[in-house]
């Protein structure tokens, strides 16, 4: 049996407010939990596999070229190596996030420094890495353009409204401002690893993957296999943050490995690669002019960026994202253009687009609330469109003014204007500021399959990832709320392709898509166990194992027998959003501490309000809130990738070099759960969550800095250079 | 990593016997070598497993403290002789690396941890440090952590610690094992050397000599600060880091013993500063002439020029909490 829906319109009804188990939205600890913080929840290049080969990428230090030969003899004749391969079908970039098709091949056709060009296979992972380091590829090599500032670009959107230039020269109040943000890896915890094995006509590979169904068909594709010649398995991913989203190098080059060896081949990316060969959020250049009567009501909003990326990649880091609809402004100017240079592929990397773009706006909103003398709260409030600013669309639901009033109380907000360098500690300015969040939201199809199991208990299954995000949980917690069972009742299976498609994990539309999957699947089950009953479904009261009804009750065992009842829903997004402005929201606010000596900026504590339709495990969306401000710090303060003018390599790609904030780094951070429900966002009325936490929250530590010291400082990371450089002597 | 043999040393001499060999290191914690080894940054034909010997403990030493070259870091940082008298010492070491490294780490491997300049650590690059003769690839790119002090056309790299810039203001001395059974001992202060051109030579170890134990003077009390600026706030390398034992009797300075880490090739030590200081009353515009002193021949990269203001201001602040000035 299967359920489909396609939504075309909101779902009002609120199902999962009328059911009574009592466990969605509740803080229920992940089931996966223990074997993850035990160490024994196997991860991709953790199985074990009888007569296993060890792959290492061979990467060459060229930006651009083509591959002419390879010495493949004198390697082949060091101890234990088994192949060495430079089959064409090598990719040599990742597939860009749901691409369902062959990235760029071939891999010897070299676009960016460290690219990698061949594999090295042997009996064990020491000689496979020596092997590799020890290969001598001769490279034709060409310049390349490393500079996006000092290249011409493409533009990729725009948006013209009005006359911004207009507004801005009769503006009471007027905001013009030029920042840069460097780029960011994904930096997962997780080296990207893939286990391949072939039997002859299937491949079956473990691998560290966010989205398998795309997986699947880029992986076939690469090899020019048949999609059902493929099976993908990713029950546990450690982290992904956008890196995994779509195929990369080590899957297709083990997977071609074990076909052509007949044995397992498992490769495994050094830190280092991982660095150099994932994809990378572009470095971004951005123009923010906000232009204000008076009483600092916005009349004209520009926005405008370049970033960068490989010739021939698609994706574009989506800075203006938010920007369209976040604040209002008749006169608008929003502008996204690409420079196209040889660094590694640009892609998704956590909040693509508002993980850089909400914060520069938000510095820019802080200035002008101290040009008009008006709270930088006050001031949002003041300016949050009653439509969408540009398509007249109705937002769906729009928490943002209560984010930020309830956000505000909670952190214990003082109110502005104010002159900076109010409080000193000993050495240190200390100082608040605030910023809004948004993310857009979106949906993807998805298909879950739920049995019920003789005895009383359920079963779910898709090939939803869980990437450290909390799915285990939350699709046992929408099945048991809709079925009536504790979640230890129910178990989850995720990560194998061999499962009913669901979304993948990526862009925020994991638990909305699967989530709405899984719930269609329960209506099902739910639908055909009033049918035996003979009753309509919606007299049916699930809970704690037994199914009541106006006429009785019966204990589910009972109701069910010996045979299992399974359903599989089937979630397509429809028109439901079509005239509507769909979005989460939210608002932030920080205070740190900044050296007046050294300019060193500590976050002293951190307040995050956040509106994202249903809370399905508070828990979890905490702590996905918690890891989005998390990465606001180093956002703010800390990372970038920092790239050698001369020859376009990567020169910080670990993990000591590329500063991800440590502990000592993130204070104790309140995170309010506004709950909110949004009919047209989902038929569980979830929006979005996993990204939100990190749009726009670096520009409330860029405000609070300069509530502290007074530095103005339009260069992401505010490093303790940046900020000394701004501060005011004394 | 290059296939290499192991042999564990069970004496000393046959450790320096060992180590007397061109292609051979000695391994301690192996916290740096063993990451650079599977980098093929260094790619040595035998590790001398030296970790064994008895060198494990911390004993007074006349006035003094002799500290075995393989007392962990953390066993060091731990040590209340060291909390009590040396507290300098005790704050750089825990300023540094993570517990989990500082737990490995040894006294004397921590003297000898190389370079964190990136284009020392990635073989497709040119450094003269690991292969001399091949050009420095940070002089013309990112020099962000790169020295300002002592450098040379042909390498601009800091030597990454921070016990040893303690130990540098200390005025701590290396004892070292030579192939011939003697022993000789070297002041931290001329443990390190500067790059000129022979970079690929960090300090004055030569080949079969290792270090036995780092000792201490005796106490001298006064205040004892170890200030590292960094742009995170645990588990970086320092920008810039100050040691400083430092006292005053009537308003004036009796001692101005400081050390400077994330500047140079070696921790910075100029005995001028002392000079300067010692005697004269603490003030913003005699820290701004110490700082002259630090900075005369100090010259910037492009993105490392920040340094320059940052050493100055980070020698003020740690003058200022010792002084109690502008408090």
């Amino acid at each position: 049996m299967s359920v489909h829906l396609k939504q075309d319109r909101p779902d009002t009804r609120n199902v999962l407010d009328k059911t009574r188990q009592g466990v969605i939205g509740a803080p229920l600890p992940r089931p996966e939990g223990l074997l993850k913080t035990t160490g024994t929840a196997t991860y991709a290049a953790e199985y074990a596999a009888e007569g296993c080969l060890e792959g290492v990428l061979v990467t060459v230090p060229v930006v651009r070229g083509a591959v002419t030969a390879i010495d493949e003899e004198q390697v082949r004749a060091m101890p234990g190596v088994v192949a060495v391969l430079s089959d064409k079908r090598m990719t040599g970039r990742p597939a860009q996030g749901m691409a369902g098709e062959a990235p760029f091949q071939p891999a010897q056709e070299v676009c960016y420094w460290g690219q990698p060009v061949a594999l090295v296979v042997a009996q064990s992972f020491e000689q496979a890495r020596d092997a590799a380091k020890r290969l001598v590829v001769e490279c034709r090599g060409e310049d390349a353009p490393l500079d996006p500032a000092a290249v011409d670009a493409e533009e990729s959107e725009s948006t013209r409204q009005g006359d911004l230039a207009h507004a801005m020269a009769e503006a009471a109040h007027s905001v013009d401002i030029t920042v840069t943000t460097e780029g960011h890896a994904s930096a997962a915890m997780e080296p990207h690893a893939a286990l391949a094995q072939w039997d002859g006509e299937r491949l079956t590979v473990h691998a560290s993957l966010q989205m398998l169904k795309f997986n699947r068909a880029e992986l076939a594709d690469s090899l020019g296999l048949e999609q059902d010649q493929v099976r993908l398995l990713s029950p546990y991913v450690g982290g992904g943050f956008g890196s995994k989203l779509g195929v990369s190098q080590e899957v297709v080059a083990a997977a071609l490995a074990a076909m052509q060896l007949g044995r397992p081949v498992r490769v495994v990316m050094s830190r280092q690669q991982v660095f150099q060969v994932v994809e990378r959020r572009s470095e971004t250049h951005q123009r923010v002019r906000l232009a204000a009567d008076a009483q600092g009501r916005l009349t004209g909003f520009g926005h405008e960026a370049r970033v960068s990326n490989l010739p021939g990649e698609s994706f574009a880091e989506p800075v203006l994202q938010s920007s369209h609809l976040l604040y209002a402004g008749d006169n608008r100017l929003l502008r996204l253009e690409v420079a196209r240079i040889h660094r590694m592929t640009a892609g998704s990397v956590r909040a693509p687009g508002e993980a850089v773009g909400v914060q520069t706006v938000e510095q820019a909103m802080d200035m002008l609330a101290a040009k008009a003398g008006i709270d930088p709260v006050e001031l949002r409030l003041r300016n949050l469109p009653d439509k969408h600013p540009e398509n007249g669309k109705a937002f769906s639901s729009r928490k943002l003014a209560e984010c930020l009033e309830r956000g505000a109380a909670a952190f214990g907000w003082e109110e502005r204007p104010r002159a900076p360098r109010h409080t000193r500690e000993g050495e240190w300015w200390i100082g608040t500021g605030m910023a809004s969040a948004a993310r857009v939201h979106s949906v993807v199809e998805a298909k879950a399959r739920v049995t019920l199991r003789p005895g009383g208990t359920a079963l779910v299954e898709t090939d939803m990832t869980d990437i450290g995000t909390g799915t285990y949980a939350i699709l046992g917690q929408v099945a048991g709320e809709m079925l009536g069972l504790a979640p230890a009742d129910i178990e989850v299976r995720l990560g194998d392709t061999e499962l009913p498609p669901g979304s993948g994990s990526g862009g925020s539309v994991g638990a909305a898509s699967c989530g709405s999957a899984v719930f269609l699947a329960c209506e099902g089950l739910r639908r055909k166990l009033a049918e035996r009953l003979g009753i309509n479904s919606d007299d049916l009261t699930l809970k704690d194992g037994f199914v009541r009804w106006s006429g009785g009750e019966k204990a589910l065992p009972e109701l069910l027998g010996n045979a299992p009842l399974d359903c599989v829903g089937h979630f397509e997004p429809g028109d439901s959003t079509q005239d509507l402005a769909v979005s989460s929201f939210g608002a932030f606010f920080a205070e740190v501490a900044v050296n007046r000596w050294t300019g060193e900026t500590r976050v002293r504590r951190m307040t995050g309000a956040f509106g994202f339709g249903r809370v399905l495990n508070a828990r979890t969306a905490r702590s996905q809130c918690l890891g989005g401000m998390t990465w606001c710090i180093g956002n703010a303060l800390t990372e970038s990738l920092l790239f050698d003018p001369v020859d376009g390599h990567l020169a910080n790609c670990d993990l000591a070099e590329y500063h991800v904030p440590v502990n000592r780094d993130v204070p104790d951070c309140e995170v309010l759960l506004l709950e909110e429900r949004d009919a047209a966002a989902s038929p569980i009325q979830a929006k979005g969550v996993g990204e939100l936490g990190l749009c726009g929250g670096a520009g409330a530590i860029a405000n609070a800095i300069h509530d502290a010291c007074g530095a103005r400082v339009f260069a992401y990371p505010m490093t303790p250079d940046r900020v000394l450089a701004a501060m005011p002597e004394g | 990593m290059r296939p290499f043999d192991y042999q564990r040393a069970e004496r000393l001499e046959h450790a320096s016997q060992l180590a007397a060999d061109a292609d051979t290191l000695p391994l301690a914690g192996g916290t740096n070598l063993v990451d650079l080894m599977k980098l093929e940054v260094e790619t040595p034909q035998t590790l001398v497993d030296i970790s064994r010997l008895p060198l494990r403990s911390i004993a007074e030493e006349g006035a003094g403290l002799r500290i075995g070259a393989l007392v962990t870091n953390t066993a060091t940082a731990a040590d209340p002789r060291v909390r009590a008298d040396y507290p300098v010492l005790a704050r750089a070491i825990l300023a540094g690396a993570s517990q989990q490294l500082r737990n490995r780490a040894t006294t004397g491997g921590n003297l000898c941890q190389r370079t964190r300049c990136y284009y020392f650590t990635n073989i497709d690059q040119p450094c003269n440090k690991r292969e001399p003769g091949s050009g420095c690839g940070a002089i013309e790119g990112i020099a962000r952590i790169h020295a300002v002090l002592g450098t040379s056309p042909h390498c601009i790299a800091t030597y990454p610690g921070d016990m040893a810039v303690a130990l540098a203001a200390l005025d701590a001395r290396v004892e070292i094992a030579r192939e011939n059974g003697s022993s000789r001992s070297v002041p931290v202060r001329d443990f390190h050397r500067l790059p000129g051109d022979t970079p690929e030579r960090d300090n004055v170890l030569e080949p079969g000599e290792i270090i036995t134990a780092v000792t201490l003077p005796a106490p001298v009390g006064g205040t004892q600060l170890y200030r590292k600026v960094r742009e995170r706030s645990s588990y970086a390398f320092a920008l810039c880091s100050v040691a400083a034992l430092v006292a005053l009797e009537d308003n004036r300075f009796t001692r101005a013993d400081l050390a400077f880490g994330g500047l140079a090739h070696k921790p910075w030590h100029d005995p001028r500063i002392a000079e300067l200081l010692v005697g004269s009353e603490p003030s913003l515009a005699l820290f701004d002439r110490a700082a002259d002193l630090l900075l005369e021949g100090a010259q910037g990269y492009g993105e490392n020029d920040f340094k320059i203001p940052l050493a100055r201001r980070t020698l003020a602040a740690v003058l200022c909490e010792a002084s109690g000035v502008g408090a």
